[in-house]
């Protein structure tokens, strides 16, 4: 073999356990549930599929999925643009806090947020619906915008501005090209998320708002309509990777990889009226709109019919009478890091392996098809796992591995954004300096591209654990009655009726927040400079 | 320090900064600048990395928030003017072309954003690009050009506006020396043509003295001198300025004065008004040797060696003296 078809050879290899991970865990469960759907018998049956565009009803869902995906990723945009500037390029005191906390709702799973803006006074109405879809995606827009509006070329306006441009000229022609692969990706994570949406419109929605995916759960649960569920996720699926494949497409001339800037070439204090305005709108909007939710939700935690204190979190210890609990709340605190762990070690292997290949070839399309789970129904995830991982060497229902591996699919996506910048951004000349230095491909890699790479993907298991610790959809299908984790556990005591049920669950949201801001600081902390697309 | 020589000279149109100061937090990064740019005139400011020369670019451009001080064009306040109206040109040191615009979509910008008719603007972008040479590359990426046309495209798209004042961070920067000669003539061509007030900022003394009609020292964000080339070249005011310029400072002869390599004897014999010295290095220049000595006082000094016949220049450890050429000595404050 030459060194070139070895090296060919193991960025195949490499690609190739992302891709197996993705086929068997995602791939083989959504095409088990789809098939049983669609093809009972072995062979196609397209009625549900002409009834999902024929029946009124069901056109009505489909429509209402995509505006209202449009209208809330509309909505993020104009929201937390402006917050991705501030957050990018201002210089303030409490930066890097703001900076963790405005990610921390992105990590929240949706029932407990819901319940926090209902706890607010918010009504269910369409509008709390697109409140709670910013509420969970600006941090994508802060972080993926940000992160290129931070390694701008500050000259590059500046030479705008000398060549006769005002602001807002610089703006719409020299900005805003510049930004616009950061915005589309990120445009496109939230639309796949608000398309894709489940607990805010059951919760938040009202009775009477369904989207694909809660058509798809009630068709499921309450009908027992296994073929229109089927087609439905058809549906879904076949639009994700449409949008995915236009946004890969459209974006093939790739953007000019950014160049890592120094903070005081790139951040300075708010020194115009303007600035101070604009910064402390800015905060106000995430005090409102991501910080106040949160807060109530600590407050009710803490002034449970005892009295203001700790009650709450002392109540999560016991096993009370009549609840649906067969454990102490408490300890899903133990399950929910065990198994966050467990995802975050999964996923950050699987994705690292993915980065490296990536970063090998200059095409994207392993990154594409790691984000297609990102928009599909966690609930046929769901079924598919419970339908599809039941038969020999893949028999794992009621095993305790099946939970970490659907939250490391869910992790993997965002491993890949973290990692794959970093190690494409690894000057080849160094490696080209090792190798005239006498070490091999291998030594290279051991010497050159881990350690560099190292701390990128310890940031990345820290969000991965974020990531794991609130995610819901999934787990709540796989995961085991005596050994629940703390979303489900939330979800599970906002279902009990009385007081004291839904303060134990505000106390079981205030240790998941806990948990989630360390999480997410700790990963903030270990980043290579502010390097990575998300 | 600054001589008053060449303000009475400078014309009251053009460029005028009074006293201007910038600051970052509570570091002071120009204090107490005067400078003047008349129309037609060259002005370089020579500094060291870090003496505020960018600083000095970007506070006139109104790209840098001023602490104090005035900033006027004929007379004009331009304190509440904004970068964009100033109708003044900046050339970056990194050119920071846009990525994603041709080589004829960057010359063009400023152009469009005057709103000029489409065929003038086509027309001026292709005459701009002709008068540095890039004639026919309109249609290339910037991407794909090596550093010299960077810089070509760089300085048509900051002249094809017209400005009235032109500014250029390290116009020559990273260039390769042939192509720095080169570009050297070129830039002396088109600031000529023209009746253009031109301000640039140089770390390299050569580049100053090539391009400028006037030359301002800078160190550590203050003016050391301000006068025309040759009187910097050849009065240095004070020892840093001589230093900068690759004069000797040395009180060896006495009072304290600045003398060139090439204008301190190097003698193997003593003789009446010299100093002892010993060399302590050699060194081949393109035409001469350089030689270093040690006084017994402890100052080194270097020397051009330039006598006919090799090998002409004493090995180290050979003792000798040095003696000052007539008129080489430049008095120090």
């Amino acid at each position: 073999m030459t060194p070139t078809v070895r090296a060919r050879l193991g960025t195949v290899v490499a690609a190739a356990v992302p891709v197996g991970f993705v086929a068997v865990l995602f791939g083989y469960p959504v095409a088990a549930i789809i098939g049983r759907g669609l093809a009972p018998d072995g062979t196609l049956d397209p009625e549900p599929l002409r009834r999902v565009f024929t029946d009124p009803a069901l056109r009505g869902v489909v429509w209402f999925t995509v505006w209202q995906a449009a209208l809330s990723t509309l909505c993020t945009l104009v929201l937390a643009l402006p917050g991705a500037y501030v957050l990018a390029r201002l210089r303030f005191p409490g930066r890097s806090l703001v900076r963790a906390l405005v990610t921390v709702p992105f990590a929240l799973p949706t029932v407990l947020v819901a319940n926090a803006f209902l706890a607010v006074g918010v009504p269910r109405s369409l509008g709390a619906v697109l409140l709670a879809h910013v509420f969970f995606n600006y941090a994508v827009v802060v972080r993926v915008v940000g992160m290129r509006w931070r390694n701008l070329d500050p000259h590059e306006a500046e030479a705008a501005r000398m060549l006769g441009a005002s602001r807002w000229r610089v703006a719409r022609e020299v900005t805003a090209p510049a930004l616009r692969p950061a915005v589309v990706a990120a445009a496109t994570i939230t639309f796949l998320f608000c398309f894709t949406s489940f607990g805010v419109i059951l919760f938040l929605g009202g009775p009477t708002r369904a989207t694909l995916e809660t058509e798809i759960y009630r068709q499921t649960t309450r009908f027992l309509d296994l073929p229109l569920a089927a087609a439905l996720s058809v549906v879904q699926l076949a639009a994700v990777l449409a949008l995915l494949w236009l946004v890969g497409r459209s974006e093939r001339r790739a953007a000019v990889p950014a160049r890592l800037r120094a903070a005081r070439e790139v951040e300075h204090a708010p020194h115009t009226p303007g600035e101070w305005v604009l910064l402390t709108a800015n905060l106000l909007v995430m005090t409102a709109l991501l910080l106040v939710p949160m807060a109530v939700l600590v407050v009710r935690s803490l002034t449970p019919p005892s009295g203001f204190g700790f009650d709450a979190y002392r109540a999560l210890g016991e096993l009370r009478r009549g609840s649906t609990l067969f454990v102490p709340p408490l300890e899903a605190v133990g399950t929910s890091l065990r198994y966050a762990l467990a995802a975050a070690a999964i996923a950050v292997v699987v994705g690292g392996l993915a980065a490296w290949a990536g970063a090998r070839s200059r095409s994207r399309w392993l990154d594409g098809f790691l984000a297609v789970p990102l928009g599909v129904s966690a609930v046929t995830l769901g079924f598919g796992f419970l339908i599809a991982l039941d038969e020999g060497a893949l028999d794992l229902r009621g095993s305790a591995v099946l939970v970490p591996l659907a939250q490391a699919l869910v992790a993997l996506p965002f491993v890949v954004l973290l990692v794959g910048p970093v190690l494409r951004s690894i000057d080849p000349r160094l490696r080209e300096a090792a190798a005239m230095l006498g070490a091999s491909p291998a030594a290279v890699r051991r010497r050159i591209d881990l350690p560099i790479a190292a701390r990128a993907l310890f940031a990345a298991g820290a969000f991965a654990v974020a990531i794991a610790l609130g995610e819901f959809g999934a787990t709540t299908f796989v995961v085991r009655p005596d050994a629940p984790t703390l979303p489900v556990v939330i979800a599970r005591l906002l279902g009990q009726p009385g007081e004291a049920a839904f303060h134990a669950a505000m106390a079981a949201s205030g240790i998941l927040m806990v948990l989630v801001v360390v999480a997410v600081v700790v990963g903030d902390r270990a980043r290579v400079g502010r390097f990575g697309e998300f | 320090m600054a001589t008053s020589a060449a303000q009475t000279r400078v014309p009251a149109a053009g460029l005028e900064g009074r006293g201007l100061e910038v600051r970052y937090g509570d570091a002071v990064a120009l204090a107490a600048i005067d400078l003047r740019v008349g129309p037609g005139e060259v002005v370089a400011v020579l500094g060291p990395s870090g003496s505020g020369k960018s600083t000095l670019l970007r506070a006139v451009a109104g790209l840098e928030p001023l602490a104090a001080g005035t900033v006027t064009w004929a007379g004009e306040d331009l304190r509440r003017v904004p970068p964009h109206r100033r109708r003044f040109g900046l050339m970056f040191q990194d050119h920071a072309l846009f990525p994603h615009r041709d080589v004829a979509g960057n010359v063009a910008f400023g152009l469009r954003v005057q709103g000029l008719p489409a065929a003038e603007i086509r027309a001026r972008t292709e005459a701009g690009l002709a008068a540095v040479g890039l004639a026919g590359f309109g249609a290339r990426s910037v991407r794909e050009l090596s550093g010299g046309e960077q810089q070509r495209v760089a300085l048509a798209r900051a002249l094809a506006p017209g400005p009235r004042l032109l500014m250029l961070d390290e116009p020559l920067g990273a260039l390769d020396r042939a192509l720095r000669e080169h570009l050297v003539d070129e830039l002396r061509a088109l600031f000529a043509r023209r009746e253009r007030a031109v301000l640039l900022v140089t770390h390299d003394h050569e580049e100053a003295f090539a391009l400028a009609d006037r030359v301002l020292v800078l160190h550590a964000g203050r003016v050391e001198q301000d006068d025309d080339a040759a009187t910097v070249w050849s009065r240095p005011a004070s020892p840093f300025v001589a230093r900068f310029l690759g004069y000797n400072v040395t009180t060896a002869f006495g009072a304290p004065v600045a003398v060139r390599p090439d204008g301190l004897v190097w003698s193997a014999a003593p003789g009446p008004g010299t100093v002892a010295v010993t060399v302590v290095d050699r060194t081949f220049r393109r035409d001469h040797f350089r030689i270093r000595v040690a006084t017994a006082t402890g100052e080194t000094l270097d020397v051009a060696v330039r006598e006919v016949g090799a090998p002409a220049a004493p090995a180290p450890g050979t003792p000798g003296t040095l003696a000052l050429a007539p008129g080489a000595a430049v008095a120090l404050p």
